[in-house]
């Protein structure tokens, strides 16, 4: 079947069965399947050692799994590795670059490796050196860039030969709060016309810019959905944040007099009171609560549900701690 | 193959552009030199460079593993080849690549000793026969000491580790036929046929043999055979 046929044919851009990975007896990943959309954003999620990087090393042919398979575009990332590879960009977690290279020569340098014609290099380094602001740096030595600049020689080597399937290993580990919002625009633009698969241990990232989010620990994959699914699927039990004005000997038994109400805790602050009322699930007892304070002539100064946060999930699934 | 250009054009310029490749050059120079002076300061002085050939393929020993060691220890140790093999690029065009730019690099050194046999023309009238095929002699062993080398920093991340190995596998080499005197039967003649010296000497008096033209291609082809196949197991380990 013709190539372009068959891409177009197909809405599967990465598929993953049954990935598994041993460093000598350690098995780094057990069984890891997942799908990725052609321009989808993916994030892979989880704790330093989870099996993050192992994974994206096989999906970019880098070393082979021990056992399953990945395709890219319809092509074996080991069998068909070439024609796989022509396809990635791919950004490591220690961003290795020659650092006694220039900026510019370095990205023509990876532009030919990557099989752009000669003519279009020069025209997409300056694009690349544009996309992450790097044209003041275009003739400086690798070397002497400082860790976030480096991260952004990084980032447009991957992204200068306008490849189909970007992988980004910890994109915005190590650089600085602004360039960290930077990075965060320039990928969510990249992923309107690629597809985009990054790693992050940090969540709020991952909630940010992805479309879809696998948590993976300890080399399997605990949980695959939307952020916003993830949130609402795990919320059984919701909480209020209350502020009540009053003796707190005499509020504390009030609300947990309360029906639907499963437990209290109070904290002081300074100038405050505190309480935060686990509700049982599904029951909405505002109402009662604001009632309750008001008729015994307390001042009912706040209340907030909290629902819980990305983090929370993720340490459930990740600890097996109940929150 | 236009990436085995760019790979071996990227090498060039790191090393026309890296102390290192110039410091050992130079100490290429100097030594060398050593052995020409004295061909000169003989009582009955010959116009030959017979004793600089001679003395150039102990002096590579030392030279060829200093200048191939970084090549690829250097992409294992900053993790450029995490980037390098995940390029579409093919493992025998990067180490053709990297193989043609220390070959480059040493016969600009080699070169520079041109200036002795104008001086030998200068002062006196050699013959040129020997000149010619110490020369390609003198290529053919670079290359495949450079072969020996390449393979050795495929071997490990470590810079130190390749040179050294590089250079005792070289010593070996060298040495063969003498450890071959020693042993009677076909042992010994295979031994002594291993021999990267031995093979040099027809070249040093003007002999073109083209058993000894094999051989140093052979050595070359192989150790780059190895090297491409020590990069491809980097992706199973």
């Amino acid at each position: 079947m013709d190539s372009t046929l068959q891409s177009s044919m197909q809405s599967t851009m990465i598929q993953a069965t049954g990935l598994t990975h041993y460093y000598g007896p350690f098995p780094a990943i057990q069984d890891v399947n997942f799908d990725v959309r052609r321009g989808e954003i993916l994030g892979f999620l989880g704790p330093n050692g989870a099996g993050k990087t192992t994974t994206m090393r096989i999906l970019t042919g880098y070393m082979p799994p021990t056992r399953g398979t990945v395709t890219l575009d319809g092509y074996d990332v080991v069998e068909k590795s070439l024609e796989a590879r022509r396809r990635i960009g791919y950004l490591p977690e220690t961003v290795p670059l020659y650092t006694e290279m220039t900026v510019t020569s370095y990205l023509k340098y990876m532009g030919t490796l990557r099989g752009m014609p000669p003519k279009l290099i020069k025209g997409r380094t300056d694009d690349a050196v544009g996309l992450c602001h790097l044209e003041d740096y275009r003739k400086t030595i690798i070397g002497k860039l400082s860790k976030g600049f480096r991260q952004r020689v990084g980032i447009a080597q991957a992204i200068m030969h306008e490849p189909e399937v970007l992988v980004l290993d910890e994109p915005t580990i190590g650089i600085d709060p602004i360039q960290v919002v930077e990075t965060r625009r320039l990928i969510e633009d990249l992923g309107k016309s690629q597809t985009v698969v990054l790693s992050s241990h940090i969540l709020p990232e991952v909630s940010m810019i992805c479309e879809r989010v696998l948590i993976i620990n300890e080399g399997k994959i605990v949980a695959e959905d939307t952020p916003k699914n993830l949130a609402e699927g795990l919320q059984g039990v919701e909480r209020l944040e209350i502020e009540i004005g009053g003796p707190v000997t005499d509020v504390l038994p009030a609300l947990r007099k309360i029906r639907g109400v499963s437990r209290v805790t109070h904290r002081s602050l300074t100038q405050k009171e505190l309480y935060t009322v686990h509700v049982e699930s599904g029951k909405d007892i505002r109402d009662e609560i604001s009632k309750a304070v008001i008729s015994s002539g307390w001042r009912l100064l706040s209340m907030q549900t909290v629902g819980m946060s990305l983090e929370e999930i993720f340490l459930k699934l990740t600890t097996h701690e109940d929150l | 193959m236009r990436t085995a250009q760019a790979v071996a054009w990227k090498e060039i310029q790191v090393y026309f552009s890296n102390p290192t490749a110039y410091i050992v050059g130079m100490m290429f120079l100097a030594l060398s030199g050593f052995f020409f002076a004295r061909d000169l300061n003989d009582p009955f002085p010959q116009a030959s460079l017979e004793n600089f050939f001679y003395g150039a393929t102990i002096v590579l020993i030392l030279i060829a593993p200093a200048l191939t060691m970084r090549l690829m220890a250097e992409e294992q140790k900053l993790g450029t080849i995490e980037l390098l093999l995940t390029s579409p690029v093919r493992d025998w065009e990067v180490i053709i690549g990297k193989y043609i730019a220390s070959f480059v690099f040493l016969i600009a050194t080699v070169s520079l000793t041109l200036y002795y046999t104008v001086l030998l023309y200068v002062f006196a009238s050699p013959d040129p026969g020997p000149i010619y095929s110490g020369y390609l002699g003198l290529a053919l062993y670079g290359g495949a000491a450079l072969a020996i080398g390449l393979l050795c920093s495929t071997l490990t991340s470590n810079q130190i580790v390749a040179a050294v190995v590089a250079m005792g596998i070289l010593l070996v080499m060298f040495f063969a036929d003498l450890a071959s005197d020693n042993i009677g039967g076909t042992a010994s003649t295979i031994i002594s046929e291993i021999s990267i010296r031995s093979h040099f000497d027809d070249f040093d008096r003007g002999v073109i043999d083209t058993k000894h033209v094999v051989y140093y291609l052979s050595v070359i082809a192989f150790f780059l055979f190895m090297s491409i196949r020590a990069l491809e197991s980097r992706r199973w380990r």
